[in-house]
């Protein structure tokens, strides 16, 4: 009975997210029992905020826990990944700066609603998505090696969007989407992954979209005897990944309110391949877990902010995050838990015979 | 594609491999004669081809490790951070060590060695998704270039500048310029060491058992293991040679440039991933060519250079056209190899 929760807890996908996350929790609380600590203080503007590397994390976090959600389903679908989206996050903040500021760099007014902006960002997200979801469902070609084209071509077409200038959006309005409304002290961030994920929710209950997905990842052709139509599935999945790259998208530009065609969203794509593969799901498609892949954006996000809190140069982030995620990639390996489990096995018997 | 349709007749006999093979080297020429016919200038002087050689040796060499792990089933993306890992190692030990040449040699081998046996035994022998092995390697690597040394500088040893500067002259090739004097055609050392390893890679895939065994695990994992091929060895294999042949590749790269910075060979696997698909390789395994994907990364520069010399020289249009390339190759062999397929279910 003891056992068999003990399996049942360990097989669990949230049980690898959650493990790594308690232990960086406690390598925190060790080296410096103020790391939870969250102040409210106030802003430059006046206006009450939350800080504290908690929040720090949860603001920081959520560009790549929206991703994560499209990212997942992409991945179980195709079985294979996205990794244009740094670059499609450079197309649509590109091309919403391009419709703020009207084709001039240093405008006094910002020339279109930001609604107007954020609904085209979402139309050339979802258009790069398409793209992508036509190579990939119709043409049958790799994920991985579809996306390499936006990956290669995205932040060159960005920059000619914008004709190679870095537009500045006038307006303290639009950056309220990346830092704080005034007034609230919580990072508007935070409440747009929540909003993200209860649409996410709801549509995985009242839909057939999730039970489809992993169909497809699992086998494509039963599931196309099943009636199940596997190339819009696959195109979908993309559409909706594209989309959920144009709310990183206003999220990434607000932040800065302007754009730097070559850094913006760096590596990003890494960082959600990541966060799928952390949270438990196979690359290689089928079954998934959306809940564990946002935790493993948040881990991903939890560890970045320990490093730097280490004082880690920023170049150098990368050798460490490496030498985590081969620890817990290991740990997660099905050879290796299967060697574990027979191990934990062994372990007793050795023990009854010893005595 | 007028090519490929009028060889319907002998089209299905061949090969997945030689078909892209051919479309490949076909449309390789017909670009740069292309380029030679309307762009004229530089393209006329056959020391530009061989000024794309020079460029690209170290692409050379890590795309055909590229194509190695990618044939075999796989996929490698850490060769871009070998590259500048290497790079920097070697220039840190040459400048702050007073190494010697061998040394560095040594240093560069000794990476790759050990990239290699990491990240094989990673995915052979634990199971784990190669993207990820190799995403962490890369990560890894970056890092590990900076904090070996921040800040890019250029190698003052004057052995190795000499042998930098080494070149050998190809007979029959020159040019004579506008005062008269003959300016013979010349390659570097790293271009013999990449041709040197392309001849010895195609030799070893058609003729060695070890060949045949990777064409045999990308093909069908499955039906290998029933043949009895020893499919984790392979695996094994297939990223221990990839990841010593990106620490040759680095060391190529180094003796082009002279200098060690981490920002060095960026975006350098996508590139080697690009050549090798624009060369034949699939993927899904199984199917693929290293002469293939030497007229890959030819392709690929040939490209570069054109839309360099055309004057469409905002930065924007390369990323654009290699984009575009890509694009069309991938589409040409999709389609060709969904006609296979119908042409031979009927």
């Amino acid at each position: 009975m003891n056992k068999q929760m003990i399996k049942k807890i360990t097989g669990n996908q949230l049980f690898i997210p959650l493990m790594a996350l308690i232990l960086l929790a406690v390598i925190n609380l060790v080296n410096d029992p103020g790391f939870f600590k969250v102040t409210l203080g106030t802003n430059n503007a006046g206006n009450p905020v939350l800080s504290g590397y908690l929040i720090t994390i949860l603001d920081y976090g959520s560009e790549l826990a929206i991703l994560a959600i499209g990212m997942t389903l992409v991945t179980a679908a195709s079985g294979g990944q996205d990794i244009s989206v740094g670059a499609t996050i450079a197309i649509a903040g590109s091309a919403m700066l391009r419709i703020l500021c009207g084709g001039n760099s240093r405008p006094d007014t910002i020339q279109a609603p930001i609604i107007v902006a954020f609904l085209v960002a979402c139309v050339v997200g979802m258009l790069c998505g398409a793209f992508n979801g036509i190579l990939v469902a119709i043409f049958k070609i790799q994920p991985m090696i579809a996306t390499l084209i936006l990956f290669t071509a995205g932040r060159s077409i960005a920059a000619w969007i914008n004709n190679n200038e870095l537009p500045i959006v006038p307006d303290p309005k639009f950056a309220y989407f990346g830092g704080f409304i005034p007034g609230i002290p919580v990072p508007t961030t935070v409440f747009i992954v929540i909003i993200c994920i209860i649409i996410m929710a709801l549509i995985l209950k009242y839909t057939n979209l999730g039970l489809y997905t992993q169909a497809v990842g699992i086998n494509e052709n039963s599931s196309r005897l099943n009636g199940i139509n596997p190339t819009f599935i696959k195109f979908l999945t993309f559409v909706i990944l594209g989309l959920c790259v144009a709310v990183a998208a206003l999220i990434k530009v607000s932040r800065l309110s302007t754009i730097n065609y070559s850094v913006i969203a760096k590596d990003i794509e890494m960082d959600a391949i990541l966060a799928v593969a952390l949270g438990g799901n196979a690359l290689s498609g089928g079954k998934f877990n959306m809940w564990a892949s946002i935790l493993g954006a948040y881990v991903i996000q939890f560890l970045t902010t320990t490093l730097y809190k280490f004082n880690v140069q920023s170049d150098a982030l990368a050798a460490y995050k490496a030498v985590v995620v081969i620890l817990l990639v290991i740990f997660s390996a099905p050879t290796v838990r299967e060697y574990i489990r027979r191990l934990a096995k062994q372990l007793p018997m050795s023990r009854r015979e010893a005595a | 594609m007028k090519n490929t349709k009028e060889k319907t007749s002998i089209f299905n006999k061949m090969s997945d491999t030689n078909l892209l093979l051919t479309i490949t080297v076909v449309i390789f020429f017909f670009m740069y004669i292309g380029a030679v016919l309307f762009q004229g200038g530089g393209f006329t002087k056959p020391q530009m081809f061989f000024n794309i050689l020079n460029a690209n040796a170290s692409l050379i060499i890590t795309a055909c490790g590229m194509s190695i792990v990618m044939i075999s089933g796989g996929i490698d993306i850490s060769v871009g951070g070998v590259v500048a890992l290497v790079s920097m190692c070697c220039a840190v030990y040459l400048d702050y060590h007073d190494g010697s040449i061998i040394g560095s040699v040594l240093i560069a081998l000794g990476i790759g060695l050990a990239y290699g046996l990491v990240q094989g035994v990673l995915v052979a022998y634990f199971d784990i998704q190669p993207f990820i092995v190799s995403l962490a390697g890369m990560f890894f690597a970056r890092g590990m270039t900076t904090i070996v040394n921040t800040a890019p500088f250029n190698v003052e040893d004057p052995e190795f500048n000499a042998l930098k500067l080494t070149r050998i002259n190809v007979p029959g090739l020159g040019t004579v310029n506008k005062k008269g004097i003959y300016v013979p055609a010349y390659v570097e050392i790293g271009v013999l060491v990449a041709l040197l390893i392309v001849v010895i890679l195609f030799l070893v895939l058609r003729y060695t058992r070890l060949g045949r065994s990777l064409y045999a695990v990308g093909g069908n994992k499955q039906s290998a293991l029933m043949l009895g091929i020893n499919v984790k060895r392979t695996k094994f294999l297939s990223h221990l040679i990839c990841s010593i042949l990106a620490g040759i590749g680095g060391y190529v790269y180094f003796l082009h440039v002279g200098s060690g910075a981490a920002s060095h060979a960026m975006g350098m696997e996508m590139n080697a991933i690009a050549s090798s698909i624009i060369g034949g390789t699939m993927l899904t395994g199984g199917v693929g060519n290293i002469i293939g994907t030497l007229f890959g990364v030819l392709s690929l520069s040939t490209i570069q250079n054109i839309v360099a010399s055309a004057g469409l020289d905002q930065a924007w249009w390369t990323g654009i056209t290699i984009a575009a390339m890509l694009c069309i190759f991938l589409l040409i062999q999709s389609i060709v190899m969904s006609q296979k397929k119908k042409a031979l279910k009927i």
